[in-house]
């Protein structure tokens, strides 16, 4: 299996939480669940099926880590916007069109030589979606959530990031209403990258602070 | 409550599970329980009171199902607790129409609310916040039965306040029928060595954000 970074993940037991590994009765029985629910909601008019498709389509093709992505290549070249992004982020990132639902009150906070930032949700999954789309799985696991306030060195091991001593490691553990992105360093060598060259580097992992971002570097 | 969801601090599930190329929804089903979640929660409740339901999931369950089964819960259980619908008509996907239906949001009007979103800041009360950027602070030790954003591994733990967010609806009331009892809101910096003891780094923190009321000056 390939993996960004050329970094091979650990793969586990199999576990329960990944929903790969739903049995096929398991799945059939919640596909009867979501249908009656569905069928339930329409029938009280609380929902329809035509306003469920449009909702779902926009997290599939229109929001994601490519809105993120666009904001902090915008950030790398021009130091006034970088400096609006991290006093008022909410306000930044509206300047690029992005904003809404789970993103209200945003936070963007930035990565240097000395201070490398990781952003979680232990208590839930909370994660910033203009910016960033719908978390990934990982995310949301229990292995994530737990962990990487007590051992984020550790966490980010794992994800092929070895830190130095001298580099001060934040979490940040999104408790309230503020979503978190982190502003990774602009990687050497790219001075003569447009702004949306720049933007084609940079991953969802580092704007969750687990990755860095790298002149050669897939997209996750 | 001191729930199963509050996992912060603990070491016990392994490593970390990664998809590559991971699509937005693995399902037909997830995708349903997504949208279905969002929509319905205008017409069913707040979010803190959400949140809630999914705490109050069966712990073995919550350990053993998938997020979008978390929402599934949830979203069943207040429309069960709200009166919205009976256990009858969630196992049969029949509803008996007693009440006037409602009418379903446009789909053209979908864009504009994902676009809005629904703010959780209000107007700052009468006098300014208790605490300012530098102030020492320990989270309270407090142990609530209800809903609460403050996590076991921060009580009684000392940090200093870094940020005031502004004013925000409180979720210990506002998941109840509390209400929504706008407060302060902090960025609260704790050093790892207050939470986790002499082996965690001397220069690493954890940064949580937390409701005026969670807090004492130390």
């Amino acid at each position: 299996m390939s993996s960004e970074h050329g970094h091979v993940p650990h793969r586990g037991r199999p576990d329960p939480r990944t929903e790969q590994h739903l049995t096929p009765e398991q799945i059939q029985a919640l596909e009867a669940r979501v249908k009656a629910l569905e069928a339930v909601l329409v029938a009280k008019g609380i929902v329809s099926p035509a306003t469920l498709d449009e909702l779902a389509s926009i997290y599939e093709h229109d929001i994601g880590p490519m809105n993120g992505a666009k904001v902090v290549a915008r950030a790398w070249v021009d130091p006034a916007y970088k400096q609006r992004l991290l006093t008022n982020a909410t306000a930044a990132i509206a300047e690029l069109g992005f904003g809404g639902l789970q993103g209200e009150h945003m936070v963007v906070v930035e990565n240097t030589p000395t201070v490398h930032n990781v952003v979680v949700c232990t208590l839930c999954s909370c994660y910033p979606w203009p910016v960033l789309g719908l978390p990934p799985t990982w995310y949301k696991s229990a292995p994530y959530r737990s962990r990487v306030v007590i051992d984020p060195r550790g966490v980010l091991r794992e994800f092929g990031l070895e830190l130095p001593e001298s580099v001060e490691v934040r979490v940040w553990d999104s408790s309230a209403e503020l979503r978190y992105m982190v502003l990774p360093e602009r990687p050497a060598g790219t001075e003569q990258l447009s702004e949306a060259e720049l933007a084609a580097l940079v991953t969802r992992d580092a704007l969750i602070g687990v990755a860095k971002v790298n002149v050669k570097s897939d997209r996750a | 409550m001191n729930g199963i969801h509050d996992l912060g601090g603990m070491t016990c599930f392994g490593p970390i599970v990664r998809e590559e190329n991971e699509p937005v929804f693995h399902a037909p089903w997830e995708r349903r329980v997504f949208a279905m979640t969002i929509l319905a929660m205008g017409a069913v409740d707040t979010l803190d009171a959400f949140r809630h339901a999914i705490e109050r999931m069966d712990p073995l369950q919550y350990l053993t199902s998938t997020y979008y089964e978390h929402w599934l819960a949830a979203l069943e259980t207040l429309l069960v607790e709200r009166g919205l619908a009976t256990p009858e008509e969630l196992a049969t996907g029949s509803a008996r129409l007693t009440e006037g239906t409602r009418t379903p949001i446009s789909p053209d009007a979908i864009a504009e609310i994902v676009r809005r979103g629904v703010p959780a800041d209000r107007p700052a009360a009468q006098g300014v916040p208790r605490f300012r950027p530098g102030d020492q602070v320990m989270a309270r030790n407090l142990h609530p039965l209800g809903h609460t954003r403050l996590p076991r591994y921060v009580r009684g733990k000392r940090g200093m306040i870094v940020r005031v967010h502004g004013t925000f609806v409180y979720p210990d009331t506002n998941a109840h029928e509390g209400g929504e009892r706008p407060q302060p809101v902090y960025s609260v910096r704790f050093s790892a060595r207050e939470l986790w003891g002499p082996t965690a780094a001397e220069r690493d923190s954890v940064y949580l954000d937390l409701w005026e009321e969670y807090l004492d000056q130390a």
